[in-house]
C-alpha cells in the first residue's frame, strides 16, 4: 500500500495484451467515484507507454505512478472527474 | 468637405453600453460555436476481411472509445465478414502474396495453405493471450462503438442483416460514412 494514496480497486489484467490493459483500465475507472484511485496489473510492456498516453489524451482521468517489477508493471490512476 | 472625424462622437454612434453588450453577446456566440462539440469523434472504413486485417480497425476503434471518442466503423466489401456473427469466427490468412510468409508463393498457393497458417496464425493469437475477434468486436460494441455494415455491399454478397452481431447496424451507406468522415477528427480506411 502506498503512503501517498488509498488504492479503491485493483484491476488484474496480467496476460493480457493490446489494447485490452487500456480498454479494461477504462471500464474499471467507469465505476469508481471521483477522487479515487485504480491499480492496474499488467504484464503487457506496451503498457506502460499505453497506460500513460491514454491517460493524457483522456478526459477524467490522471496516471498518479508507474511501477516496473520483474514482470508485472503496475499502474495508478485516479478518477478526477 | 466630408464633417465627419472617425473620433467624434455622434448621436447614431453605440453607446459604450451597446457596444459592451454586443461583445458580450459575440462571446457568448463563439463558446457556444467551439463548446458546441467537444467530443471527439473516429471514423474508420474497413474494408479487408483476412485475419489479419481485421485487428487494426478493431483494435483502434476499441482503444478510441477507452479515450471517450465517438467511433463509427463503416464496414464494406470483405469488411462485412468482421461483423458477420458465423464468417468473422472463421477469418483466414492469405499464404499468397505476403513476402514475410515462410513458404515461396509457389507452394503457398497449394490446397489446403491457407487453412495451414490460418491455424499457426491463431495458435499465435492463442498463445499470446491476444484478444480474438470476437472479443474485440463485443467489447467494442458494449463500450458504444457504432459498427455499420453497407448495405449496398451486403446484397452484393448475398447477405442477409440477420446475420450480423446485434447492434450492427445495416441499412447505411457511401453518405452516411462521408458524413461521419467529414465530422470526424481521425479518418482511417483499412
Amino acid at each position: 500500500m502506498n503512503a501517498e494514496f488509498d488504492i479503491a480497486e485493483t484491476l488484474d489484467v496480467k496476460g493480457a495484451s493490446c489494447p485490452m490493459p487500456v480498454v479494461k483500465t477504462k471500464g474499471a475507472i467507469d465505476d469508481l467515484a471521483v477522487g479515487e484511485v485504480l491499480e492496474v496489473l499488467a504484464t503487457d510492456p506496451g503498457s506502460m507507454s499505453d497506460i500513460d498516453g491514454w491517460a493524457a489524451g483522456t478526459e477524467g482521468v490522471e496516471l498518479v505512478e508507474q511501477e516496473e517489477g520483474d514482470d508485472v508493471y503496475t499502474h495508478y490512476v485516479r478518477k478526477t472527474e | 468637405m466630408s464633417t465627419d472625424t472617425p473620433d467624434a462622437p455622434s448621436d447614431d454612434a453605440p453607446s459604450r453600453a451597446e457596444l459592451a453588450a454586443r461583445v458580450d453577446e459575440l462571446e457568448d456566440a463563439l463558446a457556444e460555436a467551439t463548446s458546441e462539440d467537444d467530443t471527439k469523434k473516429m471514423s474508420i472504413i474497413a474494408t479487408k476481411g483476412t485475419l489479419d486485417m481485421a485487428y487494426p480497425p478493431l483494435i483502434l476503434a476499441s482503444t478510441a472509445a477507452a479515450f471517450g471518442y465517438e467511433v463509427t466503423v463503416f464496414h464494406t466489401f470483405w469488411g462485412l465478414d468482421i461483423l458477420h456473427e458465423e464468417r468473422s469466427k472463421n477469418l483466414k490468412l492469405s499464404s499468397v502474396g505476403n513476402p514475410n510468409m515462410p513458404v515461396p508463393n509457389a507452394i503457398a498457393a497449394l490446397p489446403g495453405m491457407d487453412r495451414m497458417t490460418t491455424k499457426m496464425m491463431e495458435k499465435k493469437i492463442a498463445d499470446n493471450d491476444t484478444a480474438t475477434i470476437e472479443e474485440l468486436l463485443e467489447t467494442s460494441l458494449d463500450m458504444g462503438v457504432e459498427f455499420q455494415a453497407c448495405q449496398m455491399t451486403i446484397d452484393l454478397m448475398d447477405y442477409d442483416e440477420a446475420d450480423f452481431y446485434d447492434g450492427v447496424t445495416t441499412g447505411v451507406g457511401a453518405a452516411t460514412a462521408l458524413q461521419d468522415m467529414a465530422d470526424a477528427d481521425i479518418q482511417l480506411l483499412v
